[in-house]
């Protein structure tokens, strides 16, 4: 039998200045299940809700409704006032008779009979409420990082930090990523890989880490606190444990002019080979796809020569299970290659390169050791030219948005190449400078004013060559789109700044969702810029977008700080206003039918099958089970259910119904 | 005819419409008082055989409001809103209820005064169109 | 499938040995070209600088007449007339409003079935080409695409803008050496032609300047227009360059022909500024391993 309390509150004016409130409580007192109704001047207030808690106490209420403001300001206050009087929380709800009613209306009976609606709805519903717990769901502390790069080195640092395990995982037979292709880095020129180095060693010596290297993840199953990883250990062919980082079977391998991948493809490397000299493991690996031995079965010289007897040609990839709590994706990113600028004989000249090459160019580890030396030739470049936004910002490129750090590293090549080239020449064609972060707009300025870089406002529409040098066909727009043209030694494009490869195999692998050009999506654009709407799965570096090193440092460190504020907790808590589906006795045991309708349209994954047996282990059906650490309480699948067997709490079929009736004056169901 | 006062519900979500009707309050935006709201998480929760029910009983004239697509608080509920919709739309009209008495809409969070808007421009296209007596029809087919 | 063919007011008059070369071709092939009934000028450069709607009306009424006599397709072989077909379906296909609005002007109701060729892609669509081929075409030559072949993207929706393939594609078929040059979408100077042949001296003269640097021996065209500039206004490129361009400009279905065994005259040949002669063999610079021999390099 319900005995539902009623408070009407006049919140001050503000609801009392349109709405008869007295009418309104003495109406619902009249309600069939209403034990008690009155009105107060402002419930919110501590003798407000001492009112409310003593009426549960006394008329023994199982149920309340606070006629007041919207449940959005004050559902928290009073659920909490009643959970304190012994009432389940769960079974006080709001009737927002202020923003819904007396804020908007004028004041008449017309007011005063929709607020009496709205609390006649909302006591309707209530009676129907359930009395719920929060669900709590436990926590493994093990933290699993994606990718080995800044960012990822970074959050795994952090988490490490805390006290808590971490799984690095990164394909690359090292850590490092992109930044330790890079020479330096803007806005202080720092030499990237001093930076970095630290770092990785740090990584490599934590005692929370382990770190999988040449390893990729094979599959994520499971949910927040309680994923089960398999992570896929790609074979070297050596025995970690043996191999010393000599570098003698390097030296020996007598194939040494396969492209390196390190090297942008403008350097070379042996079969058997550690891919820079200050590689994190400081291992090497076979690259299987030109070893003589593993394409025709001789050679073996590594072998031989290895003092420690470290190689094992028969190796296998090696599957590792682990049980995580959390995962950061850290995949980060690319530069677009391929044929996607034949105007600008992308691909087709030697001498036509893009970022990730010019870095190799300048490093001091890089093929030309740090001289400037053009690719095709070797000579020393005397004029170059810069291309600002080659496919960025580009909507017949198939790329609308800005790659954000070109301009930057733009200026820093520049830069790099008149430090290096004192007489060289070189130009930038630029569209805008966007320089926005802290000392970036100086550093520009540097490049100017300083290093006499010349900057040409402009886009490049030919670049083709003549007589061993380079056209590059251009507008000046500032002097009234002036055409331009440049004899160029060597070009350097700043190619649009693009998803990994494997972006999009790892978001479904993980469920994670992305945007049309593969980058993951945020949580919120604005406010949850480091999660992901996959509850436990967060997001750090440039797979979110492109961004640069301090910014995507920046992020690590804050999905790490998720991280650890899920594992500082010995359980989860969630709201439980979730999805159940209905069980029922035997033999029926649920009037789900499987059709699974609801696990297709989940946007959480939070459906799972489940397989009832009967007493002699035999399989009788299989029906939905809503995951309650999963479940975000959409309701999308109680609506799509065919059979009704799906229901949400807190907006139950009944609840609804209900509502709807009790709004229209008709009465309740008889259920 | 010219003091029929329509009842309209609306079902909205908590998340992007709720929130807009407030701000409508909190802006202090005066509009009709004949729609009044029933919360729901998302529209995806929204059944739209829920709608039948309103007119089996009295309603002549509902709005269903949610997020605008792409920006639903659960990713795709108003997706699968959207779609309901449009076959919903084709029962309506074979049922022989006029389309109009249904508003389909997206209010954000952010459009305190297109809830107003909404709300008057669809009290008056229901006062022109009348009380809905068509329910009586409705109650036979087992809809109540 | 019905082809139509769409000759255009050039074809008529100043291109008439691209026409002769193309409908040669055509019998060799044994296809027919029914052209459309009762055809008008698709407005060219005119129309569409003065009023929109007569720019859209005209080849409207072309293309209704077209669909009217069943033709699923329609070649057009002149560049520009092939561009404004192209935009007016695209754009009357886009806009409902627009497409009533000009049916209603035109006094025919045009549906935007009829697809619009250029001739590359008309050729494309011969797939026993290269068993035709008597006498290979074995010259390096230039392809030039000019302006409106490959462009606007959006709307031809044909080959690649930027460095296109699909003419050299054909040439190499009947065995010419397509060569990689700059040039290829460059303007010639187009309509300008009459009002400020100064320019077109000189963009026309940059065309041919790096076709010859790089060997080319003749520059392949599909374009009455681009075939104008750089053939006619010969006499203007020189006097501007002050010096001699002997490479003949071709147009692509004359090449075919002579490919296929085709008399020159059949061919219109002789109708060029620039005559069409190739130098023999002899006179061909020697080849490096030759040079070597005689003990220079």
């Amino acid at each position: 039998m319900a005995r539902i309390g009623v408070f009407v509150c006049l919140c001050g004016e503000n609801i009392s200045a349109t709405v008869d409130v007295q009418k309104v409580a003495a109406a619902a007192a009249k309600i069939p299940g209403v034990a008690h109704s009155v009105e107060y001047k402002y419930m919110c207030s501590d003798p407000g809700q001492q009112m409310i808690q003593n009426a549960i106490k006394e008329k023994n209420l199982t149920g309340v409704v606070v006629a007041a403001c919207s449940p959005r300001m004050h559902e928290p206050t009073f659920r909490r006032a009643c959970s304190e009087a012994g009432l389940n929380p769960f079974l006080c709800e709001m009737a927002n008779i202020r923003e819904h009613c007396s804020w908007v209306h004028e004041k008449s009976d017309a007011t005063t009979n929709k607020a009496i609606d709205i609390v006649r709805t909302l006591v309707a519903k209530v009676k129907k409420n359930k009395a719920l717990q929060p669900i709590k769901v436990p926590v493994t502390k093990t933290a699993l990082v994606i990718g080995g790069g800044i960012a990822g080195i970074q959050a795994s640092l952090d988490i490490a930090n805390c006290g808590h395990k971490v799984i690095l995982v990164e394909k690359e037979p090292s850590i490092g990523g992109h930044m330790s292709q890079l020479s330096e880095t803007f806005p202080t020129l720092d030499c990237s890989q001093c930076i970095l180095t630290p770092r990785m060693v740090e990584v490599a010596q934590h005692a929370n880490i382990t770190l999988y290297s040449y390893s990729e993840l094979e599959s994520l199953d499971g949910f927040i606190g309680n994923f089960k990883a398999r992570i896929r250990k790609k074979a070297r062919s050596l025995d970690e444990k043996l191999c010393t980082g000599c570098g003698l079977c390097a030296l020996k391998c007598p194939l040494k002019k396969i492209p390196s991948e390190f090297d942008a493809g403008l350097g070379t490397r042996p079969a058997i080979y550690v891919p820079f000299p200050q590689a994190v493991p400081n291992k090497p690996v076979i690259d299987r796809s030109h070893c003589t031995y593993y394409l025709k079965g001789k050679c073996r010289l590594c072998e031989k020569v290895c003092p420690t007897q470290a190689i094992r040609f028969d190796q296998e990839d090696e599957i590792v299970e682990a049980e995580v709590g959390a995962v950061v994706l850290a995949s980060g990113f690319d530069i677009k290659h391929g044929d996607f600028f034949p105007e600008y004989g992308y691909g087709k000249y030697k001498d036509v390169i893009d970022g990730l090459q010019f870095e190799r160019l300048a490093s001091a580890s890089g093929p030309t050791l740090g001289e400037m030396r053009r690719p095709s030739d070797g000579k020393v470049p005397e004029t170059v030219v810069f291309v600002a936004c080659a496919g960025s910002r580009d909507p017949a490129k198939g790329i609308e948005y800005c790659s954000k750090i070109c301009c930057m590293y733009t200026a820093k090549h520049a830069m790099l190449y008149k430090h290096k080239v004192h007489q060289g020449k070189p130009y930038v064609f630029y569209m805008d400078i966007r320089a926005g972060g802290k000392m970036y707009e100086e550093f520009v300025r540097r490049a100017m004013e300083e290093d006499g870089v010349q900057y040409i406002r402009g886009r490049v529409s030919r670049i083709y060559e003549r007589g061993g040098k380079l056209i590059v066909k251009g507008a000046d727009t500032l002097l009234g789109a002036r055409p331009m043209e440049i004899e160029a030694d060597m070009v350097v494009l700043a190619t649009a700044g693009v998803a990994n490869a494997g972006a999009e195999e790892l978001a479904q692998k993980v469920h994670v969702s992305y945007d049309s050009y593969y980058f993951y999506s945020e949580a919120h654009p604005k406010l949850r810029p480091v999660e992901t709407n996959t509850a436990g799965i967060f997001l750090a570096g440039a797979c979110q977008a492109p961004k640069d090193i301090p910014e995507a440092v920046a992020q690590a460190s804050g999905a790490a700080s998720k991280v650890a504020a899920m594992f500082s907790q010995a359980e989860l808590v969630r709201e439980p206003l979730i999805a159940v589906v209905d069980r029922q006795a035997p033999p029926l045991y649920s009037t789900c039918v499987g059709c699974f309708l609801c696990q297709t349209s989940c946007p959480y994954q939070a459906i799972e099958k489940e397989e009832i047996h009967g007493r002699d282990g035999q399989l009788i059906k299989t029906v939905a089970k809503v995951n309650p650490g999963l479940c975000q309480g959409c309701g999308t699948c109680v609506a799509l259910c065919r059979s009704k067997s799906i229901d949400i709490q807190g907006f139950s079929h009944e609840q609804v119904y209900d509502e709807v009736l009790a709004l229209l004056n008709r009465g309740e169901s008889d259920v | 005819m010219s003091d029929f006062n329509p009842k309209i519900v609306a079902f909205v979500c908590n998340w992007c419409t709720y929130a807009g009707a407030d701000l409508t309050g909190t802006s202090r935006m005066k509009y009709s008082p004949q729609v009044s709201i029933i919360r729901f998480p998302c529209t995806g929760r929204i059944d739209f055989m829920l709608l039948l029910k309103a007119f089996a009983n009295g309603a002549d004239g509902i709005i269903v409001s949610g997020c605008h697509p792409n920006d639903c608080h659960y990713s795709s509920g108003n997706f699968h809103a959207r779609r309901r919709w449009i076959i919903f739309r084709a029962l309506l009209d074979f049922l022989g209820i006029d389309v109009r008495r249904v508003q389909f809409s997206w209010v954000s969070a952010a459009e305190g005064a297109k809830w107003a808007e909404l709300v008057n421009s669809t009290a008056d296209h229901i006062r022109q169109l009348g009380p809905f007596s068509g329910y009586q029809r409705l109650r036979g087919l087992g809809v109540e | 499938m019905k082809t139509g063919f769409y000759p255009g007011c050039s074809m008529k008059g100043s291109a008439r040995e691209y026409s002769e070369s193309l409908l040669a071709v055509a019998r060799a092939l044994g296809r027919e070209l029914p052209e459309i009934p009762d055809w008008n000028c698709c407005g060219a450069t005119a129309a569409h600088n003065l009023d929109r709607n007569l720019a859209l009306a005209l080849p409207a009424r072309i293309l209704a007449a077209a669909e009217k006599d069943g033709m699923d397709e329609v070649l057009v072989p002149c560049a520009a007339c092939y561009s404004r077909l192209s935009v007016t379906r695209h754009e009357l296909l886009e806009d409902e409003e627009l497409r009533q609005k000009i049916s209603g002007l035109i006094e025919a109701d045009y549906r935007g079935t009829a697809r619009v060729l250029n001739i590359i892609e008309w050729l494309a669509g011969v797939p026993e080409l290269e068993k035709l081929v008597k006498v290979p075409f074995a010259r390096r030559v230039a392809c030039y695409y000019g302006c409106l072949l490959v462009r606007p993207a959006g709307v031809v929706k044909f080959d690649r803008p930027e460095e296109p393939q699909s003419m050299d594609l054909l040439m190499k078929k009947i065995g010419a050496e397509p060569l990689d040059w700059a040039f290829k979408t460059e303007c010639c100077g187009a309509g300008f032609s009459v009002s400020r042949t100064d320019l077109v001296a000189r963009l026309s003269g940059l065309i041919l300047d790096d076709a010859v640097s790089r060997g080319a021996e003749a520059v392949i065209v599909a374009c009455p227009m681009c075939h104008l500039n750089l053939d006619m206004r010969r006499p203007n490129i020189e006097k501007l360059a002050k010096k001699k361009f002997n490479i003949p400009v071709i147009y692509l279905t004359q090449a075919l022909g002579l490919a296929i065994g085709l008399a020159p005259k059949k061919l219109g040949l002789q109708r060029h500024k620039v005559a069409v002669k190739f130098p023999p063999p002899e006179a061909k610079p020697p080849s490096a391993d030759k040079l070597a021999a005689v003990g220079e390099v």
